[in-house]
Formats: C-alpha cells, structure tokens, sequence
C-alpha cells in the first residue's frame, strides 16, 4: 500500500519536497530591492536581463527557493514583479527551483502568482488588518496552490515576545486549517526575527524569543514550518560582513535545532558553524543567545572586537570583487586545509604548489603523504560512505591525490637513497599501509569495474597493487607473496572468468595461503561466489557488489577485532545461500532433450519469404568519422559503469545525483567530441551472410561451395502449454522445406585506446582514464547497433522502410536479433572461433580471441545476425546431461571439454 | 452512482479520439458550416468544435460508438470551445453556445444508448477543458523571453465562460486535459475554485491531464512530473493523469511514477503509439490494449482510454481487457510526518 506523507511540497520546474531529512532549507535573498542595493539598481535602470544574472548568482550559490521582492516607491511594483517573474520563466537554470513571491503589497504578490506555473510561497500574509482580510488573501492564495507564509503580526501589532509570538500563529493556524481548507503544511510562520546587539536593553533577548517560540510552535503545530529574514539579526553590524556572517551561522544553528525550517539568507554568504574563529563564535553565542550580557557586556565585545576587525583590514570589505575574494578565501587557510579543500573539491589548479609548500613545511616528504594528504582522502571516503559525495567526485580527488603524490615521489626516493647510505644495515620494515592486489583473471581483458576498485580503495588508505588484466593465476598469486599484500581482489565480465576464479582459490588453498580473496565484476555474484569460489578456500571468500562496497568490506576484512566475526558471518551466509540453492535444483522440471526438440517455436515456413541479401560471403567495413555513431550510443550503461543507476536522460536531472551525473556527462561528452574531432580511435568491422539451413540444432552455412556447421543449444526446462523450447536454430528455415534461408554474422572493435589510456596515466588522471574507457564500450556497442540497422534496411535489407530513434533502438524494436556467441541464447563461447573464421574476423578487424575466448581489445562485440521476424533473444536456462553429450557428438569434440566450456549452463 | 463511488470498484474507461472519427466523414467547408454559416467571412473547415452547432447528429455518431465499445466516460467536443481558441475563427461570441451544443450531443448520445441497453451502467459527461492555443509560461516572440501573448486574468475570463456553459448545460465532470503549460491548467482551476465559489454551489470533480512531450520526460513549459502534479495538486482532483503525444510504451514509465506520487485517481489516455513518416497512428487495437491491460495488472491506473488516433475498436480492446481487473486503490494519506 502507498503512504503519502504531508510534507510541504513545492516546485519549480522541478520538485522541491521538505521532508523531516532536509536539512535547512536557503532561500535566495538577492533578487530584493530592498536588501540588494545592486539588484535595486538594476532594475530600476530597467536592466532585467542583467538582474537575472543575481538570481542565477543565488541559484549557483545554493539557493533552494529564491525570494523575489519589488517593494520600493520609485518601481511600479506589479509591472516590476510581472517582468522579472516572467523572464525568469525562460531561464530553466533558474526556474528550475520555486519561487517565494515576496511583497507588503497583495496585489503585487498576486500578480506575482500569475506568471509562475511551479507552485510558489507567497511571503507574506498576516491579520495586521483583521481576520476577514486575512481569510480573503488566503482563499486567493490556496486559489493559486501556494504554500503561505504568515507573518505574527495582528490587529495590535508585530509580535516580539515569545507568549505573543506563539499565540498568533495557533490563531492564524486555526482559521487557515478550519474556515479556509488549507493544509496545514502549506503554512509556514515568520514568527519575527528582529535586530539583537542594538545597544538597547530590550532588544538582547529577541533572538531567544524567536528560537523559543520556534521550538513551541514545531511542538503545536508539527505540520506547519517555520521560516525568517536571518539577515535582521544582525542588521547592527552592517558593513562589517565577516562579523555578520557569524552571527548568522551561529543564530541558525540554534535555531535550526529549535525546528527552523527555513529562511531568507544570501546562499553565496553562509559560514559554516564549526569554522567560525572560535573567539569571535564565543561572542556571538553571548549575544545571540543573550548570555553573560548584564548591562550589555555581550553586545560591546562583539561591538569591540568588530572594531578591531575591521582596523586590521581584514575585513573583505564591500567592493565589486566580493563574490572572487570569497571564491578563493580557501587560498588564505593553512595548507593542510588547501590541500584537503582541493583533494574534496577535485580542484588541482592549486595542488603543486601547495604539495610544494607542505613538503617544505614538513621534516619528510612522506609525512605530507601521511598527515594531511592522508587525512583529506580520508574526509572524501567518509563523505562518500555517508553519500555526500558520488563515484565521479571520488575518482577526481584521486586525481588530485596522485598528482599530489607525483610531486613527493622523487623526493621520496631520494630519502630512501639517504636512509640507505647513511646506514649500513637497513631498518626493520614499518609496516606501512595494507596492500591489496588486484587483477582481471586470464581469458579476460575487461577492467573498467577493477580501476574503479582500485580508484575508491586508493582513497581510503590502501595501497593498490595492479597488475592488469589476463593474467594467470600462477602470476597473482606469485605477485601476491612478493609484495606481502593483505586481500587479492579479483575480477572478470565473461561466463570463462567464473571458472578461473574457482580455478584460483583451488590454487590458494594449495599453496597454503591465508588471506582473504574478493571476488567482483559483472558476471560475478554472490551466489556463485557462495556455491562455486568459496568451498575451494577457507580464508575468506567474499563477493563485492561494486566499488562503493569494497570499502566496507576491505575494512572488515583488516580489522583484527572484526575480522573473524565477520568472516564467520559470512560463512553462515554462504552455507545459507548453498543450500539453498542445492535444495533448489530440484524444483525445475525438465523435459528429455529429445522430447525438448519436438518442442520447437512454431513458424509457418511454408508461406515464409526469405529475403536475400545484397551479397554473400563476409566484407570489411571501416569508420573513418565516428561521429556517425554517436547517434547510436546509448548512455545508460555508461553511468552504471559509474554506479549513478537509472535511466538516460532522466539521470542527469535526479534530485539524488543529478548534478554529478550532469557533469559526468559534460566531462565524457567533451572527450567524446576529442576523440571525434582528432580520430583518436578507429572503428573496424565486418558483417558477412550465408545460405544457411537447420537441422534440428544445428544451422549448415554454405561458405564457398564447403559447408560449414553452427551449433545452437536448446532450452530444456518444462515450459507452459503453448510455450516453445527456444533454440536459435529455430529461426531458420528447416532443411526439409527445400527453401534457401540466411545467417548473418558480425564483429566490431574499437582500436587505439592504448596510447591515450597511457598519456592519462602519466598525468595520474584516472577519472579520464575511466571515461576513455567507458566511452570505447559505449562506441563499439554504437557500432553494432548502427552496423545493425545498415543490415536490415541495406545489406540485408530484410526491413528497408524501418524508421527507429535511438530510443526505439536500445529497446530493441527491430525486426531480428544479434545474439552474441557467449550470452544468454548461446552460451557457448567457443562458436567464436566459427564466427571469426567465416567473416575472416581476425583479418577484417584485428581482434584476437584470448584462451578465455574474451575479444582483445577489450571494447568488441560480436554476434549473430538472425533475420526472421518470428525470432527473439530467451536464455537458454539450465541443460541436462543428455543435451551435453548429444552437443559433444555434433561438435565432435570431447565430452569433458564441452563439459568445462559449457558448465554455468550444466544442471 | 456517482463517479467517485464507481471509481472505488472498477477501472473506468474514457473514450477515444475525435478528430480521428471525424476525418472519416471527409467533412467538406460546406459541412462544416451548414445552413447557420454559409456566410461566415472566415474558413470553418477544421473547427471541430463548431460540428456540434452545424452537424449534432455526426458529433452524436462517434460518442455513441464510443459507449457501444463500452467507454463510461465520453468527453465533450469542446477542447477549443473558449473565446480565446475561438479567434481563430473570428468566432469567441459562441463559446458559450458551444459548450452547451457539445453537451447535448454527448446527452442524446447516452440516451440512445440507454434505451437500447436498458441495463446499462452509469455513463458520464466530462466537459472538456483544452489547453489554448496561446501559453502563459512561454514567449512566442524568441528575441523578447518576456513577452506574453495573452494574460492570466484573459484566461481566466474564457475558461469561466466555458466553465459556465459545461456547468450549466449538465456534465458530470470537469477534464481540464494536454496541459502542455502548467500556468494555463492553473488558471483553469483558478476559474473552476472561483466560479463555484462565488455562486456558492458545490464543485464538480475535476480530473486533470498533463501531457509529457517526449523523452526529456518533461512537459512543454518545462517541468518533470513530479512538479507538475504538485503544481496542480491543489486542485485536491478527482484524477490526475497523463495524455496526448506519447503512445503507451512511451508513457508506461510515466503513468508508473505518478501511480506512485498521486494521492487521488489516476488516468490515463496515450496516443495509439508515435506517428508514422506520414503523420499517422498505427498502433493496432490489441496493441493498445494490450499496454493498458499491463498497466491495469500492475495497479498504475484507475481511468483509461485513448488520445490521438485512437478508434472505438482500441476502446473496446481496452475496455474488455480490464473489465475484470482490480483497480489501483487510493494510497494511504498519513496525518503525521
């Protein structure tokens, strides 16, 4: 059953929905006349456009909400607010958030009201001129679907005692809710914030008041929000903005505590709490919070030590370079802090020279790498365990770390050179940081998934050992007891991979070793991590989802106290998951391969008009300009490779991770246009078709006068009435129809990633590394799918009127299917070696096939091309025993290795 | 039983397009304008609206079809029945009259249908509110983004007119429908809330039907969904749904989201399917059906039917296929946070 829960729920172009989470939500207080002298300017020297640009300013600040206020006597209020409001439509960066339309004056709020589309907060209405008016303005404003909010202010006056304070907002909440329907958390309270440290006595407590009636009304009235022009509190202080902005800081935090919801504030202006000179927090506490203040002891301190600020000219003053200086107010911290707001904001514009400057600082280069480097990569794995940071962001504070790194490392090398040669006999090893190995398992050349491990693991402390992709087990483990590493981590993406992985753990366990393997990688899974990999090997056995995972499960893994328990867990689990999984074997029926072939899709071959191709035999096809591919290119695959998961283009506007996804895509968008635009990468090809007939499951290609056997395999478990037991062969026309039918295959690579991935490494830039990566897969599954679509309409073309966008592409409503030797419909990798021999594969596209069967390089596909309009991709599910010798008889080779090839499909 | 009651127990089906059943008659400018127009100084051909005046009896043919495939709700023809649509064909003096043609005709409709299905269940009027063909959120003018074409209160003015005449002339319902500018339907429920407020009778239900333009997932003027509804949530409707320039496949993942955010009904009328090169719907009737029906099983709707290119027999395909099924039930409104 869905629950929907009465948040306050608001929107721009997008939705903004206030819920017990969010924290305190900023509303933009730029884009008003009277607290902005230069927005004030502007528009009342009618340049809108350019007053757009502080909306945008507050937007790009962190704005949530932007309050809009036209109140000044010279400006016609309703043109004024009509204009702007219906300029900053046209603006999605800025309509993207919600409106508060901001106004003493109700018919400029209502004409405010008619130009938004999103649902807007008027600010304000109130009972300062009676009940019936109020009830009026709240009926218009419910007419619109605004939230409200209500200002304590009645018939005798703007409330500043706490008492009065939380009697007119119950007053107000009463009437809204009872006589006008409103909901209650559409109502959001001003209850007044007003200047402390004024100089007059009773002015100290205001900010008490506030906070206090804030805590009751949130207790009253849980629906309802409470809301303020922050900027009042410390209106005393003007002109003095490091001393304001502290004071704000610290009025929220309390306030906020109290149950503040949100408030009127200048987003590009927040100081963070923590961060505050501890001296001048202390004395804003004192005023705030009206401590320690007899006869105004509190408000002269602050009132001093404002003064003695701002004779020290450290004040940053008012001029037009504000908004710069406090862009780059992080270059006047400490080093330590430079270097760990770079490694947390991936800036490396800075990281040299402030490495430099830190490694002065230090007695020993590696103490910079110890200390604060250590320290800042630590703050971004905490970020990122607790999702406020994303992969993407990760990855660029790697970035920024090696880079760092790379400045010490000569250094560092020098020292060692020092320590060696200044004593004879070399020191007892320091046990530096933990090691964890890392390799793409023989047969396998994928290791995007096993650089982004790396990556994240190399952030929260670990040294990485890497040693590429295919490499035999003898070398990992040989590499392993050489460098004393304390996990190995493997990975793989094809069926062959899981074999070699049990095949390492069998050799683990022989060779006597003790620490813990982690198994990853996109055929990888927990349950045959648990039922396959982890009964060869008694140490550890632990499958990882994906890289965010490995942290965890890398630290579980090293801690002395957590290690044993966690390893028993997990050993419960497995068992768990074994059993299951034993006891479940059973429960599928399965029909005889015999009577499985009698089952066959059933396709009317009898009035079946084939379609010839344009030619037979195989060709090359080459693509000099790949922008022709990028149409073709479909994105999602590309964010899961970054772990952002959903759908293409609705990412990039997530509330979660959106803007990291946004930026992601910017980021592989203008390296796509690089590798276009200067051809870094070529795109080779070759497509071929076949006379070809069925028997039973096998298809008999004519190549050249000799005949040539493809071998397909056949579901086998018990279908429903009507349900065929598919097999690719099905989609062929039978040889007994005397009809001559086609088949078609494919292969595709991009080449000349190598060189590239390279210069990205010298320059420690991981995070375009892995886009290079991601993107060579995403053009060559680009390149089948375009190499596709010019077989149906053109060198087959069996489909030569068919109109598809890319959308309809990736969801594949084609006419015929492209299953690949090695995935679901045909498991069977080794038909590879067929399908590269018929299309001279090798020659045409310069791939290779490793012992796995995997296509080097790496961003291949291949794949058979089946025309029939009856034909659909199915996984073949579990086969029996008796389909497994039949396939070795038709194959002519061994039972014992189909038996090894074909064992993830083996019942 | 009212419309409210039924939805509690079974999936209603809404019926299908118009202007495709009109293209069938091959209406000539002679049609159009029959005896009353004959001299109008301006072309009619095309103001399908208008047919109500000058040809009830055709306009009263599809919306018997219509129920014949078994739709419960039939709109009224008057989705360009307001001043401001009217322009067009110098024609504003007769929204009025329009709205209370169009009525009739669906009226004549069901009592046909009635007496010649005596046992019949309930079937509705909905008064058909369409989205203008000027925008309150959108320039049309590219070098001048502030520029507006008409005003809210403008709007506001015509949809009274043709909120009145609906109101008057006895629908059931008020379908305020293709919301491609969420300002224009705001200024719809803003007529609807102040119409019935200040002649102090109770408000019809209003059902309301936005329109994602394509894949961006977002409408025409801009918004995603989720801002749309909750821009239009204070209408407090009788349903909320999608319709127009999307087929089903293409509008599943939407219909889906909203079935999980709506706190009232949910509805939902696709396109049959994208148009071909020649600007045609072909998407077959069980086709149509057939998406519908998975929405139906998946609990996503709670009123169905079909937009642009849609035939009676895609109604019938879709009307007994969930005849049987359980509609989505309203989610729970939790009082506390």
């Amino acid at each position: 059953m869905i629950h929907i829960k009465p948040y306050l729920r608001l929107a721009g172009l997008e939705p903004l929905v206030i819920r017990p989470e969010t924290n305190f939500v900023n509303v933009g207080e730029r884009t008003n006349v009277t607290g902005s002298k230069k927005f004030a300017r502007l528009i009342k020297e009618n340049k809108y456009e350019e007053a757009l640009s502080v909306a945008r300013q507050q937007v790009e600040s962190g704005a949530q909400i932007i309050d809009v206020n036209m109140d000044d006597a010279l400006l016609e209020g309703v043109k004024a607010m009509t204009t702007f409001l219906n300029l900053l439509q046209s603006e999605p960066d800025i309509a993207r958030i919600p409106v508060m339309i901001d106004s003493s004056k109700f018919e400029i709020i209502e004409a405010g009201l008619k130009c938004v589309q999103g649902k807007c907060i008027v600010n304000s209405i109130s009972m300062k001129e009676g009940e019936e008016k109020f009830i009026e303005q709240a009926h218009i404003c419910k007419a619109y679907g605004a939230a409200v909010i209500v200002m304590a202010f009645d018939e005798v006056g703007q409330a500043d005692t706490k008492d009065r304070k939380v009697e007119i907002c119950e007053r107000a909440y009463k009437i809204l809710v009872e006589k006008v329907g409103f909901d209650p958390q559409d109502i959001i309270f001003d209850p007044n914030i007003f200047a402390v440290a004024t100089g007059i006595e009773e002015h100290n407590n205001y900010a008490v008041d506030f906070i206090e009636a804030t805590r009751i009304i949130k207790q009253k009235m849980p629906l309802a929000k409470v809301s303020g022009g922050v900027s009042n509190v410390s209106f005393s202080f003007r002109g003095n903005e490091a001393v304001r902005e502290a004071i704000h800081a610290v009025f929220l935090y309390h306030a906020v505590n109290a149950g503040m919801d949100m408030g009127i504030v200048n987003a590009g202006q927040l100081a963070v709490y923590d961060e505050i000179d501890p001296v001048l927090r202390n004395l804003c506490e004192d005023v705030i919070l009206n401590k320690n203040n007899d006869n105004n002891q509190a408000t002269e301190a602050l009132i001093q030590y404002a003064d003695n600020l701002k004779a020290s000219g450290e004040n940053a003053g008012q001029s037009s370079e504000e908004a710069n200086k406090i862009k780059l107010a992080w270059r006047n911290d400490t080093v330590e802090k430079r270097l760990a707001h770079s490694l947390i904001n991936g800036i490396t514009d800075f990281i040299e020279e402030d490495t430099e400057e830190a490694r002065l600082q230090y007695s020993a280069p590696l103490e910079v790498i110890e200390g604060p480097l250590m320290a800042g990569m630590n703050q971004v794995g905490d970020l990122f365990g607790a999702g406020k940071m994303f992969l993407p962001q990760v990855v660029k504070s790697a970035r920024v770390m090696k880079k760092s790194v790379a400045v010490l490392t000569p250094y560092i090398e020098a020292e060692k050179e020092r320590i060696k040669l200044a004593s004879a006999s070399p020191n007892g090893e320091t046990k530096g940081p933990a090691k964890i190995l890392l390799a793409t398992v023989k047969g396998d050349v994928h290791d995007i998934g096993k650089n982004i491990v790396g990556v994240v693991l190399g952030c929260n402390g670990y040294e990485i050992i890497d040693i590429g992709v295919m490499v035999p087990a003898d070398k990992i483990l040989a590499e392993a007891e050489k460098h004393q590493v304390d996990i190995i981590g493997l990975s793989g993406l094809i069926t062959p991979s899981l074999d070699e992985m049990v095949h390492i753990a069998k050799e683990m366990k022989r060779r006597g070793m003790n620490i813990p393997l982690m198994i990853g990688g996109a055929t990888t899974s927990r349950m045959h991590t648990a039922v396959k990999i982890a009964p060869e090997y008694d140490n550890g056995v632990i499958h990882v989802l994906d890289a965010s995972r490995s942290v965890t499960v890398a630290g579980s893994l090293l801690n002395k106290d957590q290690k044993k328990a966690f390893l028993a867990e997990l050993d419960t689990t497995y068992n768990q998951l074994k059993s299951d999984f034993d006891n479940k074997k059973t429960v599928k029926q399965s029909l005889p391969y015999k009577e499985a072939l009698q089952n066959k899709v059933n396709i009317d071959w009898s009035n079946f008009k084939v379609t010839a191709p344009s030619f037979t035999g195989n060709k090359a096809i080459a693509i000099d300009d790949l922008s022709v591919l990028v149409p073709y290119i479909d994105w999602k695959p590309f964010f899961i490779a970054w772990e952002l998961h959903g759908n293409f283009p609705a990412i990039l506007t997530d509330e979660k991770v959106g803007e990291v996804a946004s930026k992601l895509y910017q980021d592989a968008t203008t390296l796509l246009n690089k590798i276009i635009q200067e051809k870094w990468l070529t795109a080779k090809g070759a497509i071929g078709f076949w006379p070809a007939v069925a028997k039973e499951d096998d298809v008999i290609l004519k190549n050249n006068g000799k005949e040539v056997s493809l071998h397909f395999l056949r579901q086998q478990s018990k279908k429903a009435a009507g349900q065929p037991n598919f097999s690719l062969a099905d989609f062929i026309c039978p040889a007994t129809e005397n009809k001559e039918d086609y088949l078609g295959a494919f292969a595709v690579t991009i080449h000349g990633i190598e060189e590239h991935i390279k210069a990205f490494e010298a320059n420690h830039d991981d995070y375009n590394k892995i886009i290079l990566q991601a993107l060579a897969d995403r053009l060559a599954e680009a390149f089948a799918e375009y190499l596709h679509a010019q077989t149906r309409t053109n060198y087959w073309g069996y489909a030569k009127d068919e109109q598809l966008d890319n959308d309809a592409l990736i969801k594949e409503q084609y006419v015929g299917i492209r299953p690949a030797p090695g995935y679901p419909a045909c498991p069977d990798h080794t038909e590879k070696y067929t399908l590269f021999e018929l299309l001279n594969g090798q020659e045409h596209t310069g791939i290779s096939l490793t012992e796995s069967l995997a296509m080097y390089p790496a961003s291949s596909v291949c794949g058979w091309y089946f025309a029939n309009p009856q034909s659909q991709y199915f996984g073949l599910g579990k086969i029996q025993q008796d389909q497994v010798e039949d396939y070795s008889k038709r194959k002519n080779q061994s039972l014992e290795y189909i038996t090894r090839w074909l064992q993830p499909v083996i019942e | 039983m009212s419309i409210r009651e039924e939805l509690k127990k079974r999936i209603l089906v809404i019926d299908g397009a118009m202007g495709t059943m009109v293209q069938r008659h091959k209406l000539t400018e002679e049609d159009y304008r029959g005896k009353r127009f004959a001299n109008w100084h301006t072309d009619v051909k095309g103001n399908n609206d208008l047919l109500c005046i000058t040809q009830p009896e055709i306009i009263t043919g599809i919306h018997l079809q219509y129920l014949e495939a078994g739709a419960d709700i039939i709109e009224t023809n008057t989705f360009s029945s307001t001043s401001i649509a009217m322009a067009d064909y110098d024609m504003q003096e007769l929204a009025y009259e329009l709205n209370v043609a169009a009525v009739k005709c669906v009226r004549e409709a069901i009592n046909q249908y009635k007496s010649k299905h005596p046992n019949t269940t309930e079937k509705y009027i909905a008064g058909s509110i369409g989205p203008l063909n000027k925008t309150l959120s959108l320039s049309p003018d590219v070098n001048n983004p502030g520029y507006r074409a008409v005003t809210f209160d403008e709007v506001v003015v015509a949809y009274t007119e043709q909120i009145k005449g609906l109101d008057e002339a006895g629908v059931d319902v008020l379908l305020v429908e293709t919301i491609f500018d969420t300002l224009n339907a705001k200024a719809a429920i803003f007529a609807i809330k102040e119409y019935y407020r200040k002649i102090g009778k109770a408000e019809l239900p209003i059902m309301i039907s936005g329109t994602i333009t394509d894949a961006s997932g977002r409408t025409l003027s801009g918004q995603t969904l989720e801002a749309f509804y909750t821009s239009v949530e204070h209408a407090k409707p009788l349903s909320v749904g999608l319709n127009c320039a999307l087929g089903a496949q293409e509008m599943r993942s939407h219909i889906e989201e909203l079935s999980q955010i709506a706190s009232c009904y949910t509805s939902a009328y696709p396109n049959a399917g994208l148009p071909n090169a020649m600007g045609q719907y072909d998407e077959a009737p069980h086709q149509t059906g057939h998406f519908i029906e998975e929405w139906a099983k998946n609990k996503f709707v709670n009123i169905v039917g079909g937009c642009c290119g849609t035939t009676p027999d895609h109604i019938k395909q879709m009307a007994d296929n969930v005849r049987n099924l359980t509609p989505r039930s309203l989610p729970i409104l939790d009082t506390t946070i």
